[in-house]
C-alpha cells in the first residue's frame, strides 16, 4: 500500500509539522513501507483475539482523590517565553 | 411541509472531587489563574498521570441511576487536537470502552406524559484549560485551572423530538446528578454545558436529515430557545429547497441565533488512539454491587414515594422531588405542619413565587423550612387564615422574626369568638339593611352568589382577622333572620 503526497501535506497538518518538498517525498516512501508493513500484518488471522488496549498485563492503579499539589505558578511561568497576570502568553487564537 | 425535529444531547457534567482527574491539584471555580495546575496539567515531558479513585466511582454511580451497563474494563483514549488550552496536543477521554455503557431515562413532561430517552454512553474525560481573548499585548491568554478537570460526558440517542422533552431530559439530569452528589450542578459556573445535535426529517420519514451541532449551551432556557431558532433556521432552508451544511454551531443569547463556528474542514480528525500512559481500568462485581447499594434515593423513587407516603399528587409529587434540596425542604416542613397537602401547596405557592421574584435557589431561601413549618401550623390550627400568613411569610423572609413572634407583634391572630363575629355581623346587617332585603328575596342559587358581598364586609370590618371558617356558616344563619 502507497500513500501521496497530499496525504502526507494531511498527515503532517494534523501534526502541525512543516515539510519541505524533499521532506515530504522522503517521508512519502518510508511511510508507504510502514503501511506495506502493516498490510502485510494485516493477512494474519485474529478472530477470537481481544483487541490489545496497552501490552503490560496490569490493571491501572488508581490514586486517592486528595489534593497533594500545591501552587508552584512562579515556577511554571518562569519556563513560558511570555506571561501577564498570571496567564501564559500564546500567539492569538480566535475560534 | 411537516417537519418532525431529531435531537440528540450531549451533556457535559463537571465531577465534584476534590482533585483532578489525572493529577493531585485542587480543583476550583475563580482562582487565581494556574495556581491549581501541576507537571502533569501542563503537560511536561515525563509527567505521567494517576487516575483518581473518587471520579471512578462518581461515573459508576451515575450509571446505575440510569439503568445502564457498566463497563467493567474501560479504556482511554487519546483525543488528538492542538488548540493552546491543551498543552499535551491530546485530551484523555474514552472512545471504544466507557465506564458507562448503554441506559436510559424516563422523562415526564408538563402535560403528564412519559417518554423513554436512551442514552448511549457516558465516559470519562478531562476539561482544558480557558483561553482569555482580551487584549494581552495582541496575544492570547492561557489560565489551565480547569485542565484536567474531571468530567462526565453523558451522550443521549436521537430520541428527543421537541425542545421541551430536550429540557426536561436536561432537567432530569440536572437533578440526578446533584441528588448523587456527583456535580454541584451549577450551570451558571459551566458545571454542566450541553452540546445539541439537531436535524429535521419530513414526518413519517425514517432517515434522519444533515444535523448541524450547537456546542456549550449553559443553561435550561438558552437549550430551549437554541432549539427552536435552529429549527426554525434549518427549516427556512429546506422549505427553500437548500440543504444543511453539518457543521457546529454557537448559539448567542443575545441575538437568540445560533451562527457558523469558522472551523477547518480536518478538526474532526481526531485520530483517536488507546492512550499508552494508561493501562486499562478493571472493576470487580463486587465494587460495582458496593456502589449501587449506596445509591441514594432518586427523584423519580422520591416522587413515587410522596404519592403513596403523603396521597400527593403525581404533578405535585414530581415538582417537590425535581431538587433534592426542594423535596428536603418540604419533608422537614412537613414534619412539623404534619399536613402534606397544605405543606406542598405553600412551597409550590407562595414559596417558589418568593424565590421567583428574588430569583433565589431554595437552599438560599432566607426562610428556614423549620420556620416555614411553624407558620404553615399557625393556619392549620387557625390561628390566622390564608391571606395572613402571607404577609407574615414576607415578615419571616425580611428577618422580622418567628411566625408566632410576628403574629403577636403585629395582633394578627384571628378572631376566632363567635359571640365576636355574631356581633360584628350583626353590625354589617344593620348597616346594609337593603342587601339584607334583597337577599331574603332571593332564591337559593341567588343568594349563594349574594353571600360573597356580606362575607367581604365583615373580612373588612375585621382587618381580614375573622376565620373564615367560622363567618360562613354564622352569616347564613343570622342572614336567614
Amino acid at each position: 500500500m502507497s500513500i501521496d503526497k497530499q496525504d502526507v501535506q494531511k498527515i503532517a497538518h494534523l501534526a502541525r509539522l512543516a515539510l519541505t518538498e524533499a521532506d515530504a517525498d522522503q517521508y512519502q516512501h518510508s511511510l508507504s513501507s510502514v503501511l506495506s508493513l502493516v498490510e502485510q500484518m494485516q493477512s494474519v488471522d485474529t478472530d477470537g483475539v481481544e483487541p490489545l488496549s496497552n501490552p503490560l498485563e496490569m490493571t491501572q492503579r488508581l490514586r486517592e482523590d486528595i489534593v497533594t499539589e500545591e501552587n508552584r505558578r512562579d515556577a511554571f511561568l518562569a519556563n513560558a517565553p511570555q506571561t501577564e497576570a498570571g496567564l501564559f502568553l500564546v500567539p492569538k487564537v480566535i475560534d | 411541509m411537516n417537519w418532525e425535529v431529531v435531537i440528540g444531547l450531549e451533556i457535559h457534567t463537571q465531577l465534584s472531587t476534590k482533585s483532578k482527574l489525572f493529577s493531585g491539584a485542587a480543583v476550583g471555580f475563580g482562582a487565581e489563574p494556574n495556581t491549581q495546575t501541576t507537571l502533569v496539567d501542563l503537560g511536561m515531558p515525563g509527567a505521567l498521570p494517576v487516575f483518581n479513585k473518587e471520579a471512578l466511582r462518581m461515573a459508576v454511580m451515575f450509571g446505575h441511576a440510569i439503568n445502564a451497563e457498566i463497563g467493567m474494563s474501560s479504556v482511554f483514549a487519546r483525543k488528538n487536537y492542538f488548540y493552546p488550552d491543551l498543552p499535551k496536543g491530546y485530551q484523555t477521554s474514552q472512545m471504544d470502552h466507557p465506564i458507562v455503557g448503554k441506559g436510559y431515562l424516563d422523562v415526564m413532561l408538563d402535560d403528564g406524559t412519559t417518554s423513554r430517552i436512551g442514552i448511549t454512553r457516558a465516559h470519562l474525560e478531562e476539561d482544558a484549560g480557558k483561553s482569555l481573548h482580551e487584549d494581552f499585548q495582541g496575544m492570547t491568554g492561557i489560565d489551565l485551572n480547569r485542565s484536567s478537570t474531571p468530567l462526565l460526558e453523558i451522550v443521549s440517542e436521537p430520541d428527543i423530538r421537541s425542545a421541551k422533552e430536550a429540557v426536561a431530559y436536561v432537567k432530569m439530569i440536572h437533578s440526578i446528578v446533584t441528588y448523587l452528589g456527583i456535580c454541584d450542578g451549577n450551570m451558571a459556573e459551566g458545571s454542566m454545558r450541553c452540546d445539541i445535535n439537531l436535524s429535521l426529517r419530513p414526518k413519517g420519514q425514517q432517515e434522519y436529515g444533515t444535523r448541524t451541532e450547537i456546542k456549550n449551551v449553559n443553561s435550561f432556557r438558552f437549550i430551549e430557545k437554541a432549539i427552536y431558532t435552529e429549527i426554525e433556521r434549518q427549516a427556512d432552508i429546506l422549505e427553500d429547497g437548500g440543504r444543511i451544511i453539518q457543521e457546529t454551531r454557537l448559539y448567542d443569547p443575545e441575538k437568540n441565533e445560533t451562527r457558523s463556528m469558522r472551523s477547518k474542514e480536518d478538526a474532526n480528525d481526531y485520530r483517536y488512539f488507546p492512550c499508552p500512559d494508561l493501562l486499562p481500568v478493571v472493576l470487580t462485581q463486587e465494587y460495582v454491587d458496593g456502589i449501587k447499594a449506596t445509591l441514594p434515593e432518586l427523584p423519580s423513587q422520591k416522587a413515587a414515594r410522596f404519592q403513596s407516603e403523603y396521597g400527593l399528587s403525581e404533578y405535585d409529587a414530581n415538582v417537590l422531588s425535581s431538587s433534592r434540596a426542594m423535596a428536603d425542604f418540604f419533608e422537614t416542613a412537613n414534619t412539623i405542619v404534619a399536613d402534606a397537602k397544605l405543606t406542598a401547596n405553600w412551597v409550590m405557592g407562595e414559596l417558589s413565587k418568593l424565590l421567583n421574584q428574588e430569583q433565589l435557589e431554595i437552599e438560599n431561601a432566607p426562610v428556614s423550612a423549620k420556620a416555614f413549618g411553624e407558620l404553615l401550623v399557625r393556619i392549620k390550627d387557625n390561628t390566622i387564615n390564608g391571606k395572613t400568613a402571607k404577609d407574615v411569610l414576607q415578615a419571616i423572609w425580611n428577618g422580622e422574626g418567628s411566625a408566632d413572634e410576628i403574629i403577636e407583634a403585629k395582633g394578627l391572630k384571628q378572631v376566632t369568638d363567635t359571640g365576636a363575629i355574631e356581633a360584628m355581623i350583626q353590625t354589617i346587617l344593620d348597616a346594609n339593611a337593603a342587601q339584607v332585603e334583597q337577599y331574603r328575596a332571593a332564591d337559593e342559587d341567588k343568594q349563594k352568589k349574594m353571600i360573597g358581598f356580606f362575607v367581604g364586609q365583615v373580612m373588612k370590618a375585621s382587618q381580614g382577622k375573622a376565620n373564615p371558617g367560622l363567618v360562613n356558616p354564622i352569616l347564613t344563619k343570622m342572614l336567614k333572620g
